[in-house]
């Protein structure tokens, strides 16, 4: 963002980012690139939130660190970064927030921006799928967690699979769990982990077991395609109803397949689940401190979902990113660098 | 298999059991199909653990095998349950407990729609005092007699001479646990353990010293379903139920199946015959059956009970080579006599089964 877009800020003013994934890092790089000073605040030990876990990113497959490297390289010395802090109050004086962390140390700024992100749904929670219990039941993050460090699928008992399957919807559209919400990016995200499956063990066969594949942005329908024409992924419509693990820890599995309106019964060497997002318990108590509202889904409620959805009941807090229901990094980048000019039109009307 | 997932949820999904005074109801079918069960776990708890239950002669079907085969209404399965709530009531008690899986999903399911709905409640009371002039409280506790015998399955241990234990080998014995569909499957957080991982069973297997076996069909249904045993034309289903599970247990060689319905151990043991005189096939080792107990049953031979009172002489599958490898010790001359000691008369020896 040019500096000169944002010079009407009073330089004085400082900006409180809370959380320090992508939006929170888009946040502050578009704001220090401008001139503005920003405390950022992180609980953990690094910044880049989930995607820094990601070894590639969909549709492209570039390298998730391409993108987090970018915006790290954006946080100049205008920013003051605070890792492994916990907010434990915020107040408010006048136009000022306070917000006082474990250590005793007292941070003060004109604006919050939160953007304190999801968490993944716990896959132990859809107990039918034995998340946690049966040896060959993955989740997509931990693959994606083999995929970064060593690149070797196998099964538990150390041996190439012959046969994967990828669980879509996990813990989203699931009425059962609580969930109705979709998680926009689990979709997209079993089709590109199918393809990498593919790309490592040519000689196994892929299954992606989904309701509707949600293809909703710029390449992703070509990718589904691809996994079909070039990969021979197979796409079966339905929903697993439950799976057992047999004596040789292979995982049978039920469904429907509801294209032929047939039960299915399938037994695979590895069973991945594409969790979904959910709220986070951060979000949640940061939220609470600061009064602000949820919506049904226990995601963060905008003044406007759809004119003003980085603005929040209370002046001076905003909010971007997943704190508002799920999102990808595209969305997530476009909603943070729009959360910035809420931000200057707020602190220049101060 | 990773136990600590299992013993995760088995935490999430604990129960509160009363301590004593239980009003016992029966089921209306299980002293026709396993007949020592329900006196033996009367016997178990007022004898040996000194329980006050209660059981009321007016007590009658609780509705729910009609209601769930679809020929009785939910309106009058309401009404019926109230009048047994009634007869708990005017006999002093708070704590209800059930014989019968399917009552107890009925009783669970009913309380949930007038927790969920008091103008039903409201109803209900209303058509019970029309007809019969009684009023009732609502149980303070409600439990299935499995969990009754779960709650006491360490005392039971410490009273019982005998343990789940090969005693030529040394080692636990492997048992198949089977849990009736309404049990939990209906209402997850009414039963221990949940629905997809119920512990109930679980737990007086590895506290008598037995080892479960998971295998891939456990969740399936055992064979009975209601309308597809009880739907005549259905019964091919049936059928193939309870052989998916036997072919899918069988490879982990069990030395038993435990079960808490009544239906249940009707098909898991019954069928075994059936299937044999069909194909020719058994499930256990040397052309034995895999035998199939209630966990009343179990609960007796771990307190040395004499087999023959337990009513395991009439189980289709013998039992004889469990008693065996158990140590129990029995009269195969008293097998077939009854309580007087005079002849019951011998069953006709299957064609494949192993008979005693």
């Amino acid at each position: 963002m040019h500096r000169a877009f944002l010079s009407f800020i009073d330089m004085a003013k400082k900006v409180l980012v809370i959380g320090g994934g992508i939006a929170g890092m888009t946040a502050t790089a578009s704001l220090a690139e401008s001139g503005v000073h920003v405390d950022l605040l992180e609980k953990d030990d690094h910044l880049g939130g989930h995607v820094q876990r990601w070894d590639k990113l969909f549709p492209s497959l570039r390298p998730g660190k391409e993108v987090t490297d970018f915006f790290q390289n954006k946080i100049d010395d205008r920013v003051q970064v605070h890792m492994n802090v916990n907010i434990r109050d915020i107040s408010r004086m006048d136009d000022e927030f306070i917000l006082s962390l474990d250590n005793g140390e007292k941070i003060k700024g004109n604006a919050i921006i939160l953007a304190t992100g999801y968490e993944l749904f716990d896959a132990a929670r859809k107990e039918e799928y034995g998340y946690g219990i049966y040896d060959n039941v993955i989740t997509s993050a931990e693959l994606e967690d083999r995929f970064k460090t060593s690149g070797k699928i196998t099964t538990s008992n150390g041996e190439v699979p012959a046969r994967v399957a990828f669980i879509h919807c996990v813990g989203s559209r699931d009425e059962k769990v609580g969930n109705l919400y979709c998680s926009k990016v689990c979709c997209v995200t079993g089709v590109k982990q199918a393809i990498e499956i593919k790309e490592l063990l040519p000689s196994a066969e892929v299954f992606c077991f989904y309701m509707d594949l949600r293809m909703f942005d710029r390449n992703f329908e070509e990718l589904y395609f691809e996994a079909q024409q070039k990969w021979g992924i197979n796409f079966i419509r339905g929903r697993l109803s439950e799976c057992a693990e047999n004596p040789d820890h292979s995982i049978v599995l039920k469904t429907e397949d509801t294209l032929t309106g047939r039960p299915l019964k399938m037994t695979v060497d590895l069973m991945v689940l594409l969790i979904g997002f959910i709220p986070s318990p951060e979000t949640r108590r940061i939220s609470g401190m600061l009064g602000l509202q949820s919506g049904n889904d226990g995601f963060l409620k905008p003044e406007d979902e759809h004119i003003q959805d980085n603005i929040t009941a209370i002046p001076g807090v905003f909010i971007s990113g997943a704190v508002k229901g799920p999102a990808c990094i595209v969305n997530t980048v476009a909603d943070a660098r729009a959360t910035v000019l809420q931000v200057a039109a707020y602190l220049k009307s101060k | 298999m990773k136990v600590e997932g299992k013993k995760k949820i088995w935490n999430d999904y604990q129960k509160e059991i009363a301590d004593d005074s239980f009003f016992y109801v029966r089921s209306c079918v299980r002293q026709n199909f396993f007949p020592g069960s329900e006196k033996t776990f009367l016997r178990i708890f007022r004898d040996e653990l000194h329980k006050d239950i209660y059981e009321n002669a007016a007590h009658t079907t609780c509705s729910g095998i009609g209601y769930h085969s679809d020929v009785v209404p939910f309106e009058t399965a309401m009404t019926m349950v109230a009048r047994q709530f009634a007869l708990m009531t005017e006999s002093g008690y708070e704590n209800f407990t059930t014989s019968c899986i399917t009552s107890f999903g009925l009783y669970t399911e009913i309380l949930e729609t007038w927790n969920h709905f008091p103008e039903v409640e409201e109803r209900i009371r209303g058509h019970l005092f029309k007809a019969t002039g009684r009023v009732f409280s609502k149980p303070k506790n409600l439990s299935h007699a499995s969990d009754v015998t779960f709650k006491f399955r360490k005392e039971i241990a410490e009273k019982g001479p005998y343990r789940l234990v090969n005693r030529n080998t040394g080692q636990p014995l492997k048992v198949v646990e089977h849990i009736g569909c309404h049990y939990s499957k209906m209402f997850p957080s009414k039963g221990l353990g949940g629905a997809e991982y119920p512990y109930v069973l679980v737990g007086m297997i590895e506290e008598w010293g037995g080892e479960v076996v998971d295998y891939p069909e456990r969740r399936h249904c055992c064979g009975f379903g209601f309308r597809q045993y009880i739907v005549q034309a259905n019964r091919g289903y049936s059928l193939a139920c309870s052989k998916k599970k036997f072919d899918s247990m069988e490879p982990y060689k069990p030395d038993f199946i435990l079960t808490n319905c009544p239906g249940c151990p009707m098909f898991l043991d019954r069928w075994q015959y059936a299937l044999s005189e069909m194909e020719g096939i058994t499930y256990g080792e040397n052309g034995q059956g895999i035998p199939v107990l209630t966990y009343e049953e179990l609960a007796g031979i771990i307190l040395g009970y004499d087999p023959w009172d337990l009513g395991l002489q009439v189980h289709q599958v013998p039992v004889e080579p469990l008693l065996d490898k158990i140590g129990l010790p029995y009269d195969p001359s008293k097998k077939f006599l009854d309580k007087e000691g005079k002849s019951m008369g011998k069953p006709d020896a299957p064609g494949f089964l192993k008979f005693y």
